[in-house]
């Protein structure tokens, strides 16, 4: 069990604002932080890491972190962090990236099997591309069986078909060593698929604490598909209006009656729904 | 006929040595610090740069004399006189060339990726585990810079070296102060014989550190 309650004055781009989270965090949980840019993610992240100083109290199963006392440094506090920016060691080998952390032969192996490295493994950070590069890193975080395992952005540089394969990954590495895990992420498909909880941070404050289902579905009553979107264009065609709206990395196009594109406008965040009954699914 | 050289090498590799090891603690705390008295030890140590060799000299030894307390104090207790002395021009020296040591050190370490040196951190290391072993190996053409720079500029001194040591043969002429002196006795002969192998020696030494770096930079690539 993880007791956060931690407070701090924050500078940031959007001017002052107050970090004030309080959070239990079972074992074995996967956690998602998501919430907009500026809003306090990744100095969460830090100060459970002891990067950065807070006001307040940390507790991990029985030893304490951080309270009005003492603080306790990075090196003592059995974590994994994985940076957005990998931040592998360039003058050491894969493997040496991995042992640098513990001298686990055996296991630095075998993390490397597992996220299909070990052919790699003597080369150098340099040579490999961006996916590889976070798996080292992410292999790296394990090699400490850490207590905590925090990922800030971990996937967020990498092409969508790296990504799903990462976080496939990702799993089968959660799956296997049950780490308490923290990470920080935008993407919903990525946070439905890993995190068994979802936490919205808005401004230093929790807005949204609850499985994915609970917090990104976005649907309410009887509609069956709701997307958030933006407009792209408004044309209209003999009577009827066509909003062409932008959905994820999608163009759709809307049909719309004259009393439904008052007030439009083209930019505009737009939320699109239907009552459709039976979807088709198909596959290429 | 070529002790002023092997005197001049001595005296760079000493300081050479002293500098590294009392720079690396001052670079690190001045790459890493946001302390409010970083400016302050930055002119410190940048005043070498910018101030008259006379001036830097005069000061060394007025403070190391005799007549001085610290003179009398290390002459008294440790029996070392280190005015005209070759002890004396090391100290020398490691004013005279502390910058050439501490800015590329400290330009080196800023330029190490803060996300690496913290993973170093969770990873259990120690802040002297992490320089060593993850910071200085990665930059390894600032580090080269520092220790070369150093050691050409140290045998470049002049004026310092004239003002502290003199001119003791074996024991403070060396090869700059040698070429002087040959000059002042219209020995042209010896003096281009000298100056044609400091010119050789530091163009080559530059040539190889400037090659390195190039490689360096080609097999690695500046991404940051």
């Amino acid at each position: 069990m993880i007791h956060i309650a931690i407070k701090k004055r924050l500078h940031g781009s959007h001017g002052d604002m107050n970090l004030d989270v309080k959070l239990d965090i079972k074992n074995g949980e996967f956690l998602a932080l998501s919430g907009a840019s500026g809003s306090g993610k990744t100095t969460l992240l830090r100060i459970l890491a002891g990067l950065e100083e807070s006001d307040g109290f940390i507790k991990i199963n029985d030893t304490i972190w951080q309270d009005e006392k003492k603080m306790l440094v990075p090196q003592k506090r059995e974590i994994g962090f994985v940076f957005q920016d990998y931040a592998l060691f360039e003058n050491m080998s894969v493997l040496q990236n991995l042992l640098f952390v513990k001298e686990d032969r055996e296991l630095a192996l075998h993390l490397l099997e597992l996220t299909e490295l070990d052919k790699l493994k003597d080369r150098y950070p340099n040579s490999l591309s961006g996916g590889q590069k976070q798996r080292v890193s992410i292999c790296r975080a394990m090699m400490a069986k850490p207590k905590l395992l925090l990922l800030d952005e971990p996937l967020s540089a990498l092409d969508p078909n790296i990504r799903t394969k990462l976080q496939q990954e990702l799993l089968t590495l959660h799956k296997e060593f049950q780490t308490t895990t923290i990470m920080v992420s935008h993407d919903p498909s990525e946070i439905y698929k890993l995190a068994t909880r979802v936490i919205v941070l808005d401004n230093g404050i929790i807005q949204g604490d609850g499985t994915p289902k609970e917090v990104l579905l976005k649907t309410q009553g009887s509609q069956k598909f709701s997307f958030d979107g933006e407009l792209l264009e408004l044309k209209k065609i003999d009577v009827i209006y066509i909003a062409v709206v932008a959905i994820g990395q999608q163009i759709v196009e809307v049909v719309l009656s004259k009393k439904e594109s008052i007030g439009l406008k083209v930019g505009q965040t737009i939320t699109l729904s239907t009552k459709a009954f039976s979807p088709i699914i198909s596959h290429p | 006929m070529f002790e002023p050289f092997f005197l001049s090498f001595k005296l760079a590799s000493l300081t050479v040595v002293i500098l590294f090891i009392i720079s690396l603690p001052l670079s690190w705390y001045l790459s890493q610090t946001k302390s409010k008295i970083k400016p302050l030890l930055e002119a410190i140590t940048a005043l070498p740069i910018v101030l008259p060799p006379s001036v830097l000299g005069f000061y060394i030894l007025w403070a190391l004399s005799s007549t001085s307390p610290l003179g009398a104090f290390l002459e008294d207790y440790f029996g070392v006189k280190l005015v005209f002395s070759f002890s004396g021009l090391v100290v020398a020296s490691c004013f005279y060339s502390l910058p050439f040591m501490v800015q590329p050190l400290q330009n080196g370490f800023q330029s190490i990726n803060k996300n690496m040196l913290e993973a170093s951190y969770i990873a259990g290391k120690s802040k002297i585990q992490t320089i060593f072993r993850v910071a200085l190996p990665n930059m390894k053409p600032a580090l080269l810079t520092a220790l070369v720079v150093t050691f050409a500029h140290t045998v470049g001194e002049f004026g310092v070296v004239l003002m502290v040591g003199g001119s003791i043969p074996g024991e403070t002429k060396v090869a700059s102060v040698a070429i002087y002196e040959m000059v002042e006795v219209m020995d042209y002969k010896a003096a281009h014989i000298y100056s044609i192998i400091m010119l050789l020696i530091s163009f080559i030494v530059l040539l190889s550190v400037y090659i390195f770096n190039a490689k360096h930079n080609r097999k690695f690539g500046f991404t940051r």
